[in-house]
């Protein structure tokens, strides 16, 4: 693609600035400055990784991977504030989702240990994670607030803390996990997932790009239930203290 | 007399808002003691305390002369059994639920055991696979005293467990709490709101006022308080 034909691409930026003026939606503030940072941190992105390419140093690999969990993780914790220690949940979860995926692309030589594979492929699994990690921390908090007399109730019982929060934590992991495995029900027949459409484009075969396409796919079903089964075990015993008490949520 | 439960100089803040201030006081084994008072009193906090809910922020609490943090939290629980206000089902039916306690130790409920606890808070059989949410506030409320009862608890915590129950059932549930602390002894502290219940069914009443245990002692002295502010709150329950 030339710079002109790229340039042109920013028609679809004007469009929706022109209707938001029109209809005083008051988008446009919002949309200039999505526009620019993606022109600015896609660019950066792009010469970063014209540069690991180049140099195929495992020690930039690593440095690329550790950048994109921590990103990761700050911006999921947001969502768990109420439990303590959700920073370095979190953290150990997206590494384990990457050391375990990793680990079998590698191990069973799947995939060509160099940059161009490895760090595409890290992307978009831990990408995937963070998502799953706030849409579980999201849906657990929101459980545990509307269940607490379920819970005080078990252990009222005698029961002991993982067995009050059973109910909470399963549905909680479910509810995570239920887009990723939906939306790969209708894959390829409503839309076309976004790095096999990137294959096509660049010309690559469409069976080969399918491929690569079904080895993601695979990958994301163990990396939603990884990070879901992860963060919620870790996760709940913050929320007792050694009495089996439940603490107050909003207090931590 | 023998102590069941003994409250020393115990405390309760949370938040920087003090809920109980400095209860010292005994509930005596084998025997029923109400608790009254106006709400917002920490009735419900002294109950949560006895059953390890919550710890004191200050002071003692001694579970049969033996202090509360020594006993393991699930034993004590099975111990000192609680029937919250609240009534919580679980999601499933009658008889999941009465089988919770049992269910919670790896253990399992006989149905003939389940329909004699349904029969004893005067519900029955048809009852046992009915979905417990779908039942009303009073039925639920008579599924959660059943479940309290299964652990055979020799202290029972009840909060306000006939608040929403017709006169003849907190007839029959007056008359189930009396046998079972009449035939197996088990100690009772119940929280209510009605007069004649305490009355007539406890054999002590502790009257709690804004944190403090402002009267103790044998029921009667509902009828002639000696401070002024439980015989204003007593006379404001009667009108």
């Amino acid at each position: 693609m030339t710079y002109t034909s790229l340039a042109l691409t920013l028609i679809f930026v004007m469009i929706p600035l022109i209707l938001s003026k029109t209809l005083k939606l008051e988008l446009e503030k919002d949309t200039l400055i999505a526009t620019l940072r993606s022109i600015i941190q896609l660019l950066a992105v792009g010469y970063i990784l014209n540069f690991v390419f180049d140099a195929q140093s495992y020690l930039y690999i690593i440095l690329m991977v550790a950048l994109m969990i921590s990103v990761a993780t700050l911006n999921a914790r947001k969502k768990g504030k109420g439990i303590q220690g959700i920073t370095w949940k979190i953290a150990v979860t997206l590494c384990t989702v990457e050391i375990v995926t990793q680990g079998v692309l590698l191990g069973f030589h799947i995939i060509p240990a160099t940059a161009q594979y490895i760090i595409p492929i890290s992307g978009m699994l831990i990408g995937n994670a963070m998502v799953l990690s706030i849409l579980f921390l999201n849906r657990f908090t929101a459980e545990i607030t509307s269940h607490q007399h379920e819970i005080e109730l078990i252990l009222s019982l005698g029961g002991t803390p993982k067995q009050a929060i059973h109910r909470q934590l399963i549905h909680a992991i479910k509810a995570s996990m239920i887009p990723t495995i939906e939306s790969q029900k209708t894959i390829g027949l409503v839309q076309l997932p976004g790095m096999m459409s990137g294959q096509i484009i660049g010309g690559a075969d469409p069976i080969q790009a399918v491929q690569f396409q079904l080895l993601i796919i695979f990958a994301l079903l163990t990396t939603a239930t990884l990070s879901s089964i992860m963060i919620g075990f870790l996760s709940y015993p913050s929320l007792f203290n050694e009495r089996m008490q439940i603490l107050q949520f909003k207090e931590l | 007399m023998e102590s069941a439960i003994d409250f020393h100089n115990v405390s309760f803040t949370v938040q920087d808002k003090q809920i109980l201030k400095m209860i010292t006081g005994t509930f005596f084994k084998g025997k029923i003691t109400t608790l009254v008072g106006p709400s917002g009193a920490g009735k419900t906090t002294l109950l949560k305390l006895c059953n390890g809910l919550l710890s004191p922020s200050a002071g003692q609490i001694s579970i049969n002369q033996q202090a509360i943090e020594q006993y393991e939290p699930t034993a004590l629980r099975k111990q000192v059994g609680m029937a919250l206000q609240a009534a919580p089902m679980i999601t499933g039916t009658v008889f999941e639920n009465l089988a919770l306690p049992r269910t919670l130790q790896g253990k399992q409920l006989t149905q003939r055991e389940a329909i004699s606890y349904l029969h004893d808070v005067g519900l029955d059989d048809r009852f046992l696979n009915r979905t417990a949410q779908e039942l009303s506030g009073g039925q639920q409320q008579k599924i959660s005293i059943a479940r309290t009862l299964i652990n055979q608890s020799s202290i029972l915590l009840l909060d306000e467990i006939t608040s929403a129950l017709d006169p003849q059932s907190v007839h029959d549930i007056e008359s189930l709490i009396t046998r079972i602390n009449q035939k197996y002894q088990v100690t009772i502290i119940w929280i209510t709101h009605n007069l004649r219940q305490a009355l007539s069914i406890g054999h002590y009443t502790w009257v709690m006022m804004d944190g403090r245990l402002v009267e103790s002692g044998d029921s009667s002295l509902l009828n002639a308080p000696t401070n002024p502010a439980v015989a204003q709150f007593i006379q404001g329950v009667k009108a």
